[in-house]
């Protein structure tokens, strides 16, 4: 089922009852979402991630724009008739029904021409329970699950009515790391297996980046970008953007173009084709090299080892924040000594955006 | 016992002297006393030890009334009571915007005095030689003969005490309610608007379970205040309550203890005993059916 968002706005009325202004969480969305694919809603807490999905869902009335699910406008359509599954953050499994109590109380509910046979309920919640993998639990209370499995069960609950289109808020949050890998690779099976059209919300980047065929930057209630993992990473439409994505983060440089050069504080670094401006550059932690001929000089304060590789921590008077966090492979652990570490940058990692707006600038560098 | 325990214990002294003075030797001597046939409160003496107590107050008409009434006043109060508390706190919690009012409204009668309470009973139900009450209005008004609630027939004496004893414990009822349902994690309600779920099998199925404890709770409380209920029939009937054929068993012990026709330690405390028993017999079933049926989180 593909969806289609046009203009959709959410203003809610100030919590503060002395200002006026209303609060626009969900501010002007547009967005099609194409049949079968999962796409992640991303963004920091408070950016109206959690109300698209509310929209979508129609537990929220949109003040302005449409929701069209594949050619039906559903923007009036109530949310129990909207047939969406929705897995909630803490999983509302209803905590005094069993597992298979839980899976069967959704087709329960059709009513008239919908009504299933006895059979058909119980066939169909034994599916449900065999694609999330819970078959063995299905006499437990929820009280009785970890949390994976309870995560497991509500999914199986929300899958088991066959929804047009799944919706997960923030599905992986309440989960221990180990776990959660774990988990990410199932909802990405059980999509794959179900094909159907999923958005699920998350402010975790790398969750959003590993499962995602698409995923949606949002911040503020406005749509920053949109596009598949790799694109956005490789090809950040903003500051924010590419400071939202990537662990460790983007460092941040102060900086000018001139000449047809690009500078870092005093250092010329490489070639860039644009007009002359001051710019903000954004460097993505790979995007070093160790050379003793390096363009950029930076005070050396300490190397943390992963293993495979190693995180150069150094200081840079032009860099926004205090350290300047590099990641270099592991055989290069013995060049680095002294106070100080040059490197040379790879251009495809180097980003320029405007001072002001944030906006990148399309511009040659090497 | 080392001295952490001592300091316990130390801590604990207060009470265990209350309650022991005031609790368990007093119960302990109710028991002694049902036993002890003719007991004397002046001399302090009796002529025998059996079972003769409990006979003659399971032969006496007089509690068979009592036992009657108690029965029929917890059937039907406490089920009714807890009934209507329900619907109206469910009403409550789903209308938003004067629910302050209306819970205030709905809790007036608990901090309301009872002879405050007695006088609004008096002009809803009372004959006097001016008028037939508010009630007996509204009977005459859709063409009805006037009933004596207050000295008639037996069944609007009861209507009458059942009535007044509903709208007594209501308040409490609604209050507790209330704010279990509120307690109930909205989340729930959501997936289940989400799923398509009607209200009436939102509220049997999802609230009804939740809040399954209190609801119990209410129910255990409520049928042990009914079957101890005493002061309702005064305010409405006198203190004459065996003459007008409303006597409770709380009432029937305080008449045998201090009534017209009192002074018989003896019997008052085998009719307590009898009370007690009965309390304690319901009260284990409804622990029974607990276990079958309530969901504890």
């Amino acid at each position: 089922m593909k969806i289609v968002l046009q203009n959709l706005t959410k203003r809610f009325p100030n919590r503060n009852k002395s200002v006026r202004e209303d609060v626009i969480a969900v501010n002007n969305f547009n967005f099609e979402i194409p049949d079968g694919k999962l796409i992640g809603l991303l963004g920091p807490s408070g950016c109206g991630k959690s109300t698209a999905l509310n929209l979508l869902c129609g537990l929220l009335k949109p003040t302005t724009g449409k929701i069209f699910f594949g050619d039906d406008d559903v923007t009036g359509v109530p949310a129990e008739k909207r047939g969406v599954g929705f897995v909630f953050q803490n999983y509302a499994l209803y905590p005094h029904l069993t597992v298979h109590e839980n899976i069967l109380f959704p087709l329960q509910n059709f009513k008239g021409k919908d009504k299933l046979s006895k059979e058909e309920m119980l066939r169909r919640a034994k599916e449900a329970a065999e694609l999330v993998q819970i078959s063995s639990l299905m006499e437990r209370k929820p009280s009785e699950l970890s949390g994976g499995q309870q995560q497991r069960v509500a999914i199986a609950r929300a899958l088991v009515k066959m929804p047009r289109i799944l919706l997960l808020d923030e599905p992986l949050s309440n989960l221990d790391a180990r776990l959660r890998l774990q988990t990410r690779e199932e909802i990405r099976r059980i999509q794959r297996e179900t094909k159907i059209t999923t958005v699920f919300v998350t402010h975790d980047q790398d969750e959003a980046m590993s499962i995602s065929d698409e995923i949606v930057v949002m911040k503020d209630g406005v749509v920053q970008q949109i596009g598949q993992p790799q694109y956005v990473y490789d090809h950040p439409a903003n500051l924010f953007v590419a400071k939202f994505l990537g662990t460790p983060p983007i460092n941040v440089f102060d900086g000018y173009v001139k000449g047809g050069r690009l500078f870092i504080g005093s250092e010329n670094v490489m070639a860039a084709g644009c007009p002359d401006q001051n710019v903000s550059v954004g460097i993505r932690p790979e995007g070093f090299t160790l050379d003793k001929n390096g363009s950029i000089t930076c005070r050396l304060s300490g190397v943390e080892v992963m293993g495979r590789d190693i995180t150069v921590v150094s200081a840079n008077s032009a860099c926004e924040a205090a350290s300047v966090r590099s990641i270099i492979s592991a055989e290069n652990l013995a060049a680095i000594n002294g106070d100080t570490v040059r490197f040379s940058l790879k251009p495809d990692k180097v980003f320029l955006f405007n001072k002001e707006t944030g906006a990148v600038i399309g511009c040659e560098l090497n | 016992m080392d001295k952490k325990n001592m300091k316990g214990w130390l801590y604990l002294l207060p009470a265990i002297f209350f309650l022991g003075f005031f609790m368990v030797y007093p119960l302990i001597d109710v028991f002694i006393y049902s036993f002890e046939e003719g007991f004397n409160f002046v001399s302090q003496s009796h002529h025998g030890i059996g079972t003769y107590n409990f006979r003659y107050v399971l032969r006496d008409p007089y509690f068979m009334q009592a036992l009657k009434n108690t029965f029929i006043l917890v059937i039907i109060t406490v089920p009714v009571s807890t009934g209507i508390a329900l619907l109206i706190s469910v009403g409550l919690s789903s209308i938003k915007a004067v629910r302050n009012l209306f819970q205030t409204v709905y809790f007036l009668p608990y901090v309301t005095n009872t002879l405050a309470v007695g006088l609004v009973f008096m002009i809803l139900f009372k004959k006097t030689p001016y008028s037939d009450g508010l009630v007996n209005l509204l009977i005459n008004w859709f063409g009805g003969e006037s009933v004596d609630f207050i000295d008639g027939p037996y069944w609007a004496k009861m209507f009458v005490l059942c009535f007044y004893t509903v709208w007594i414990v209501m308040p409490f009822k609604i209050l507790i309610l209330t704010s279990a349902l509120a307690s109930v994690n909205p989340e729930y309600y959501k997936a289940a608007q989400v799923d398509g779920t009607s209200k009436s099998r939102t509220f049997f199925k999802i609230t009804l379970p939740m809040i399954s404890p209190t609801v119990f709770y209410l129910l255990i409380t409520g049928f042990i205040g009914a079957f101890k209920s005493y002061s309702d029939s005064v305010a409405l009937f006198g203190t004459d309550l065996n003459q007008a054929g409303m006597n409770t068993i709380v009432g029937y012990v305080y008449d045998m203890l201090y009534g017209d026709s009192g002074g018989y330690p003896s019997y008052a405390s085998a009719a307590a005993v009898i009370l007690f028993v009965i309390i304690l017999t319901i009260t284990c079933i409804n622990l029974m059916i607990r276990k079958k049926h309530v969901h504890i989180q």
